[in-house]
């Protein structure tokens, strides 16, 4: 026999050689490492083993201490809850088919009291969590005896739990546990990503990376755009014109996946290839408002085979092993290279197959997007987001947490939070804002002393100053605050009497969760889709909203909103416009889009890489400026909302504007091409940055969209607290008071912490200020104006938006006095 | 002359008169009274930033400050002989010791040189004498009845709070939400002045007994009132 000492106890080698597997070297090299007590991360592509690799060697470990229990021995992190149950079965296999004595438990917010108990008191060797239950753990009393035994964290899709506030909570967390586990090393589990350095950062700590090992990428995917036989629309995100093709693509395999970007599309898409399954094959639905129920039943449907499609949201864009995917379809634009890449990971989960995936564009723009997609992908380049700087917000979280445990001296704190790679920039006079936040609310020119959440003992330490606190850091832990949602429930409306309110009857299935901004767009009798069906609106009474069903054959009135809910990234976006400057790359195109391009460079113009062009041209009595900036629509409507209060102020009475992905579209009553030629209007002028000065400030006291990111803000650094279901009627009156409080706290102490926090998240979030800012000198000098008589070939998918959804501005006064207007026309009549 | 004209017309009339008494409705949320030279004020709720504070809530503390400024404010644009806080003009009964020096100040500045009358509410039953003025639990001025809350039993017309009414408005897709005065012949609701008030849509039940032959709003915008009819208000 050989003698070559393996290095992996019988056991293993015996269990590997059952499978007719070898070991990977990545799993050995993690071994190794973990071994050498050194942080790691992995980064490979789907399919590599990643998470037994993450596993082995704590396996490992345990099995040779000799089955002798020794306190929590490995903390696995994962982004979903799902990913937690789903890791533990996957884990229960090999323990049971080596004979380990391995104790794997789950810990999330659907844990019975009783075991979580249980589990402080008699930890398991491995527990399985989420980023939020490790900050309760962490911020429990008894956090210390707890983790002292700790030996390895393992972060799961670490690539995606960075890129948001959550990760800032648990890069916290991880500081606190190096603190608290001298003994732990961490192991990073993450799909292909440009810069490792900055994960390897996050993971290790600042100052101290971990380690790295990358495991190549197997068989390359098979990637094309899906050629339709129907012609590609100009505008709009619907994709009628592939339901056929798509249909056609699901029948030809064993199991599709069909992403789309937002709930509605999944609806629409779902709905018509339910209109053309002729064959009736098993189409499934899977999005993140359906009741939790119905999408466990389609994931378990999925595994088991039963099931030939799924039309899907991101909500199975995580690396969840469903089935026996052979196709992924992704209708819309990818918006981002490295999402695409791990949506077609989802297909054929075995390394050494190439995964099949087909593009579908839905409008010519999209196309372009798609070209630039799979350029990228066949390069392997990638288009992650740059790493986050730390939330002030969610640094005030952990400060109570922290609080809520053992206490905290500053300076120490201050120095353990510098180790978290998002805070390794934070200045002292920002972290003492923010414990000073936590304690008295932080305000400079009256004290909440004698109110206190955190006061300092005679040792020196910050503790939470009563048993409230605590309670109130618990229920308000996390950073996901979702936008208020409301139950769908099927019910029926009673005729009104005269005078009276409707009355609305429930009692129905519940049939999900619809965000609260949208249902507030409907009034009594629209029609939409959810859940797969055409559900007439009702009315919402308390926090639920009221639906009756349909007679088959009615049309939603509502359509689906515009585009999705990432914007373009700025890596696409600049590809998209080179393909654009350079007519050599159209040949790839299919005729109707490069006949398109070619139309517009005859009849207007296309710009060159670096430009920015602005066309303008009258049209059934107004004028319209259009540009093409491919910003992202976020960027584009903040942009909008500030050209808008420009053409206000130069005289030009702007009524509107309208933005996609691509490019803006404004339109005045006054004549803008007019007062560009006589030089009334300056371009330049009216695309200089200061527009990111006075105007956006002015804007921002009134906006919307920055009051909810405000109260997002205050929820997470909690200044109030989340709401929990049952607990209050309705978001409304958490909804108004925070708007109130923004409103005096902007007036009184404009530089709060918690208003900087907000401003961090404008900058990136819904706002995207940091975007449109480096557009803006992008540009700078380098406009060019096309004047023209009607509509241009390109505009014409920017104008199509126009009736989707035209925002008139947010001037409350507007719309007010549109209000008044509209009765004393109706009374004129 | 059509239905919907008389009915305009007439809440436009309705909304200048109650009774034998001028109403002026001014974007502070305040209500003047020309004839009698007097500015009605309902549901100040000073101190209920601290309120929240003791219990955990650490709200930012200026918000007496912002609502005694929108107050000051109005005061200084009429120049009234006689203000009426219609009640809840403190948000409790702690309010007192908690409101700091610099309010208070600004308080009796107010105060100075003119009348100064505190209808109790259900916030604030009593109100210290250190908080100047007279203290009332309602009044009658012209034949028209002023009080905190609404009286369903109402033999006058009559000027209240407590509801803190607002309307909400959707005009090309977006939808508003702001403060307003409900008015109709023989009543006049008006909105919260306190700075953290919350609003309860006039579409809510509450509204309903007190106006069942109608209502017209006139919303606080940011740069002037509007009138909006009550066909065009939507519930929540």
């Amino acid at each position: 026999m050989d003698a070559v000492a393996s290095p992996l106890p019988p056991a293993f080698s015996a269990w590997f050689a059952s499978r007719g597997w070898n070991v990977r070297p990545h799993q050995l090299a993690l071994l190794e490492e973990a071994r050498a007590g050194r942080s790691t991360l992995l980064v490979a592509p789907t399919g590599a083993g990643k998470t037994l690799a993450g596993f082995l060697p704590s396996l490992v470990e345990l099995t040779e201490r000799g089955g002798v229990r020794d306190g929590l021995h490995t903390l696995y992190v994962s982004p979903l809850k799902a990913l937690a149950v789903d890791i533990a079965r996957n884990l229960g296999a090999p323990i049971r088919e080596m004979g380990l004595s391995v104790k794997v438990e789950t810990r999330t917010g659907d844990t019975s009291p009783a075991k979580r108990a249980r589990q402080i008191e008699r930890p398991p060797d491995i527990l399985l969590t989420t980023p939020e239950q490790l900050a309760l753990l962490v911020s429990h009393r008894d956090a210390k005896p707890f983790f002292a035994s700790l030996r390895r964290v393992v972060l799961d899709e670490l690539h995606a739990l960075v890129t948001s506030k959550r990760g800032d909570l648990l890069s916290l967390d991880l500081a606190r546990l190096r603190g608290l586990a001298p003994k732990m090393s961490a192991v990073g589990l993450s799909a292909t990503v440009r810069e490792p350095a900055d994960l390897q950062a996050y993971l290790g700590g600042s100052g101290t990376p971990s380690g790295l090992v990358t495991v190549q990428g197997g068989a390359k995917a098979q990637i094309g755009i899906m050629a339709t036989s129907r012609r590609l629309p100009l505008a709009g995100h619907i994709t009628a014109h592939a339901v056929d093709d798509i249909y056609a693509a699901i029948r030809a395999h064993r199991l599709t996946l069909v992403f789309v970007n937002t709930r509605m599309q999944a609806e629409f898409m779902f709905q018509a290839l339910w209109r053309v399954n002729e064959e009736t094959l098993p189409i499934a639905l899977h999005h993140g408002s359906l009741d939790v129920g119905q999408r466990r039943k389609v994931e378990a449907a999925m595994a088991a085979g039963k099931l030939k499609a799924v039309v899907c949201t991101a909500t199975l864009d995580l690396g969840i092993d469903w089935g026996d995917v052979d196709l992924v379809i992704n209708v819309g634009a990818p918006k981002g290279a490295s999402r695409l890449m791990q949506r077609i990971g989802r297909s054929n989960h075995r390394m050494d197959e190439p995964s099949q995936a087909l593009l579908v564009p839905s409008n010519r723009f999209e196309l372009l997007e798609c070209r630039a997609a799979l350029d990228a992908v066949a390069e392997a380049a990638q288009d992650t987001p740059e790493p986050r700087i730390g939330a002030l917000d969610v640094l005030a979280q952990h400060v109570l947490g922290v609080a809520c445990s053992d206490g905290f001296e500053p300076d120490a704190l201050y120095r353990e939070v510098l180790t978290a790679s998002p805070y390794a920039d934070l200045n002292r006079a920002d972290f003492d804002a923010v414990v000073d936040f936590v304690a008295t609310g932080g305000y400079a020119l009256k004290s909440y002393e004698r109110f206190a959440k955190l006061r300092r003992g005679k040792d020196g330490l910050y503790r939470a100053s009563n048993a409230q606190t605590i309670q109130q850091y618990r229920m308000n832990v996390g950073t996901i605050v979702e936008s208020t949602m409301l139950k769908v429930r099927l019910g029926r409306s009673r005729p009104a009497r005269p005078g009276g309110q409707q009355m609305l009857s429930r009692g129905g299935r519940v049939l999900g969760e619809l965000e609260e901004y949208f249902a507030e767009t409907m009034t009594p009798g629209d029609t939409f889709i959810f859940a797969g069906e055409v559900l007439r609106f009702e009315g919402i009474v308390e926090n639920e909203v009221v639906c009756s069903r349909t007679a088959a054959g009615t049309d939603p009135k509502i359509p689906s909103y515009a585009g999705g809910k990432f914007p373009l990234s700025t890596f696409l976006a600049a590809r998209v416009r080179t393909i654009l400057a350079t007519p050599k790359e159209w040949a790839k195109l299919p005729d109707e889009v490069s006949s398109w391009l070619h139309a517009q460079r005859l009849k207007s113009r296309l710009p060159k890489p670096g430009e920015l062009l602005v066309e303008s041209f009258p049209r059934t009595g107004r004028f319209f400026l259009v540009a093409y900036p491919f910003e992202g629509r976020l960027a584009h409507q903040t942009l909008g909302m500030l050209l808008t209060r420009r053409l206000e102020r130069a005289r030009l009475k702007p009524l509107g504007f309208v933005c996609n992905d691509y490019g803006i579209a404004v339109w005045t009553l006054g004549d803008m091409a007019a007062a560009i030629a006589r030089g009334a209007l300056s371009l330049d002028e009216l695309f200089s940055q200061d527009m990111l000065g006075d105007d956006l400030e002015e804007w921002l006291a009134e906006s919307a969209l920055m009051k909810r990111t405000f109260r997002s803000c205050a929820v997470i650094g909690g200044l109030i607290e989340r709401r929990f279901p049952g607990q209050e009627k309705s978001g409304r009156q958490v909804t108004i008071s925070t708007d109130l409080v923004y409103d005096v706290l902007r007036r009184h102490q404009p530089d709060h912490v918690l208003l900087r926090a907000a401003r961090a998240d404008a900058a990136t979030g819904l706002l995207d200020i940091g975007r449109l800012g480096q557009m803006l000198t992008r540009i700078s000098g380098r406009i060019v104006h096309q004047p023209l008589d009607h509509v241009s070939p390109l505009s014409v998918s920017v104008m199509l938006e126009i009736g989707r959804e035209a925002v008139s501005g947010e001037a409350a006064d507007e719309i007010l006095a549109e209000a008044e207007a509209s009765m004393l026309e109706e009374a004129m009549a | 002359m059509n239905l919907a004209t008389r009915e305009m017309t007439g809440a436009a009339a309705e909304a200048s008169m109650l009774g034998r008494l001028a109403l002026v409705p001014d974007l502070s949320g305040a209500l003047y009274l020309p004839d009698e030279r007097t500015l009605v004020v309902a549901d100040l709720h000073l101190e209920k930033g601290s309120a929240y504070a003791a219990r955990g809530v650490l709200l930012p503390p200026y918000d007496s400050a912002a609502t005694l400024a929108l107050l000051g404010a109005a005061i200084a644009r009429y120049q009234p002989a006689r203000v009426i806080a219609l009640g809840d003009s403190f948000h409790d009964r702690g309010a007192e010791a908690r409101i700091d020096d610099s309010c208070l100040a600004s308080l009796r500045a107010l105060q100075a040189g003119r009348d100064w009358l505190w209808i109790s509410g259900n916030h604030d039953p009593q109100i210290s004498a250190a908080m100047g003025g007279t203290v009332l639990d309602e009044l009658e001025i012209s034949g028209v009845a002023l009080r905190h809350e609404p009286s369903h039993a109402a033999m006058l017309p009559e000027i209240a709070g407590h509801l803190h009414p607002a309307a909400k408005v959707r005009m090309r897709g977006r939808a508003l939400r702001r403060r307003c005065f409900v008015l109709s012949a023989t009543r006049c609701v008006m909105p919260a002045m306190g700075a953290y008030a919350g609003g309860l849509n006039v579409r809510d039940a509450a509204f309903r007994p007190l106006f069942g032959l109608g209502l017209c709003a006139h919303i606080l915008g940011d740069g002037r009132l509007f009138r909006i009819d009550q066909r065009l208000l939507l519930p929540d």
